[in-house]
């Protein structure tokens, strides 16, 4: 079995005053793609956005390759090899497509060149001189992914990547996580919807109210299907 | 001699000129307290404390170690951005979490220690400092005579502000500082040391003012009121122009020195509250600014 890559244990987090993440447990290994599932407000991107360092008050332990990050700050989360694509895609309006995908510096070696990154999403060759926040909701899906694809980071933190996008580009997302997982890298993703989700993972967690509740495996979803619809409200 | 509208061209055009010169430093103080509230969501009320104190260390390092104009222009910014990048991460760094208001009250009292501190040590009757040699003597346009150095201030002061502009625009250094001017935590997320971002960018824009006030330190006399006088123009200026708006608190710095300098030959009463009037009438129709962004 491959190595725990993220090892997260009785994390909480806090915005402000409201305690959001009540002790979450789980882990990643090296080159799974893990998903979060749960409803709407169950935690899954306040628990992203913990192991970034983007979450005011958190605590416990998130450890990446062995090494504690729950005190670190976000930009030597990044230098240790973690890259979130933010669930509101983050796409900056005053950069043009180039300058988006140029803007996470390299940490590592590793990443994609380019040229690579053009393959996968020949959209954002063609409109490399647009702004930004000019291009359509998939392509600036499909920015926010390819920029952090650049970087060398190994763990990729993916927010709801398809989340109101057309089942065409669902599926070309559906297709690159699968290359990417080809090329080695780890995924944590967040979803709603679990039947893309299971085209893609290798395991699943369920989280309700700030916790972990349970954790499935890919090849067992059929057989859970009662108990998913129960968590999901589906 | 030319007429237009019933005035003298030669006189109005004089004036403008002029009024450029004016023009040519509210463009530097704007665009530097642009580019400090655009990343730090702070108005810099030293800023005009750090023109004079430009001015104060180019003289300073003229009469006390004799170091001349063009090293100072150099050197003088270096210094006070220095001290700007010292007072970022000692004060203002410890605000950023609190309302805009106390980056403003805080700065403020920067402005009056420093200003206080310079009227002690030098009085305020003003101190001359002379145009350097290779930047003496005028050249007859016609309409006026253009001394040398007023003219070098102009073209000097309009290629520092578009130099910036272009290293804001066209390099990878400024877009990460233009993505962290709309999303600061998630450029951090990608692995920028947005603090050290931050800090420097509060020294340059500092340097910036630094540099302004090397270049004014012949035209007016170096004293510890000179910031305070042109300040408040300079923050019409910027709601003119429209806060955090690069290219606007250039083109509007400008013209607006332009507009004063028409103003005085046709109305010369009306001089001193012509940006004023021109500002409360943006305020009322386009409260964003002319080149702000309404959002």
């Amino acid at each position: 079995m491959p190595e725990i890559m993220l090892d997260v244990r009785d994390l909480n987090a806090w915005y402000g005053e409201s305690h959001i993440l009540h002790g979450v447990n789980f882990n990643v290994r090296e080159g799974e793609v893990v998903t979060l599932l749960g409803r709407n407000g169950a935690g899954k991107t306040t628990t992203m956005k913990s192991i970034m360092g983007l979450v005011g008050k958190r605590t416990g332990s998130v450890k990446y390759k062995g090494a504690e990050t729950v005190d670190m700050r976000s930009d030597r989360i990044a230098k240790a090899g973690i890259a979130l694509c933010p669930e509101e895609r983050g796409i900056f309006a005053s950069l043009n497509v180039t300058e988006n995908l140029m803007l996470p510096p390299i940490t590592a070696p590793g990443g994609l060149s380019v040229t690579e990154i053009h393959e996968l999403f020949p959209n954002l060759k063609e409109r490399a001189g647009s702004p930004g926040t000019k291009l359509s909701g998939g392509e600036q899906q499909m920015l926010a992914i390819g920029r952090i694809l650049r970087t060398g980071a190994k763990l990729l933190l993916l927010d709801e990547p398809t989340e109101g996008l057309a089942p065409v580009i669902v599926q070309q997302i559906g297709r690159t996580i699968r290359e990417i997982k080809q090329r080695g890298f780890t995924v944590l993703l967040v979803e709603q919807n679990f039947r893309f989700a299971a085209t893609v993972a290798d395991r699943h967690y369920v989280m309700d109210h700030g916790v972990v509740i349970d954790e499935i495996d890919n090849h067992e979803l059929d057989a859970n299907m009662d108990k998913l619809h129960d968590y999901l409200g589906v | 001699m030319l007429m237009v509208l019933g005035y003298n061209i030669g006189p109005l055009l004089a004036q403008g000129m002029l009024g450029l010169i004016n023009g040519a430093f509210y463009a530097l103080l704007s665009l530097g307290l642009a580019v400090i509230f655009g990343l730090l969501n702070i108005i810099n009320f030293a800023h005009g404390a750090l023109f004079m104190l430009g001015a104060v260390v180019s003289w300073m390092l003229l009469n006390w170690i004799g170091i001349g104009y063009w090293p100072s222009l150099i050197i003088a910014p270096l210094i006070v951005g220095a001290f700007g990048v010292l007072l970022e991460k000692v004060f203002i760094s410890k605000l950023y979490k609190l309302d805009h208001l106390y980056g403003l009250l805080l700065t403020f009292g920067v402005a009056l220690i420093v200003e206080g501190l310079a009227r002690n040590q030098f009085g305020s009757s003003g101190m001359a400092y002379a145009v350097p040699d290779s930047l003496r003597g005028a050249t007859k346009l016609g309409f006026m005579i253009m001394p040398t150095y007023r003219a070098w201030v102009v073209v000097a002061s309009f290629v520092v502000c578009i130099s910036t502009w272009l290293i804001l625009e066209k390099t990878p250094i400024g877009a990460t500082l233009r993505a962290a001017t709309e999303n600061a935590a998630l450029v951090q997320s990608f692995g920028v040391n947005v603090p050290r971002l931050v800090t420097l960018t509060y020294g340059a824009g500092v340097a910036l003012a630094a540099f302004a006030g090397v270049m004014a330190a012949p035209v007016y006399s170096v004293n510890p009121n000179m910031g305070s006088n042109v300040i408040i123009v300079v923050f019409a200026v910027v709601v003119i122009g429209g806060m955090g708006s690069i290219l606007g608190s250039i083109l509007t710095g400008f013209g607006l020195g332009l507009l004063e300098g028409f103003t005085k030959y046709i109305y010369p009463e009306g001089s001193g509250v012509v940006v004023f009037v021109l500002m409360i009438i943006v305020l009322l129709l386009r409260p964003a600014g002319l080149f702000g962004k309404v959002s």
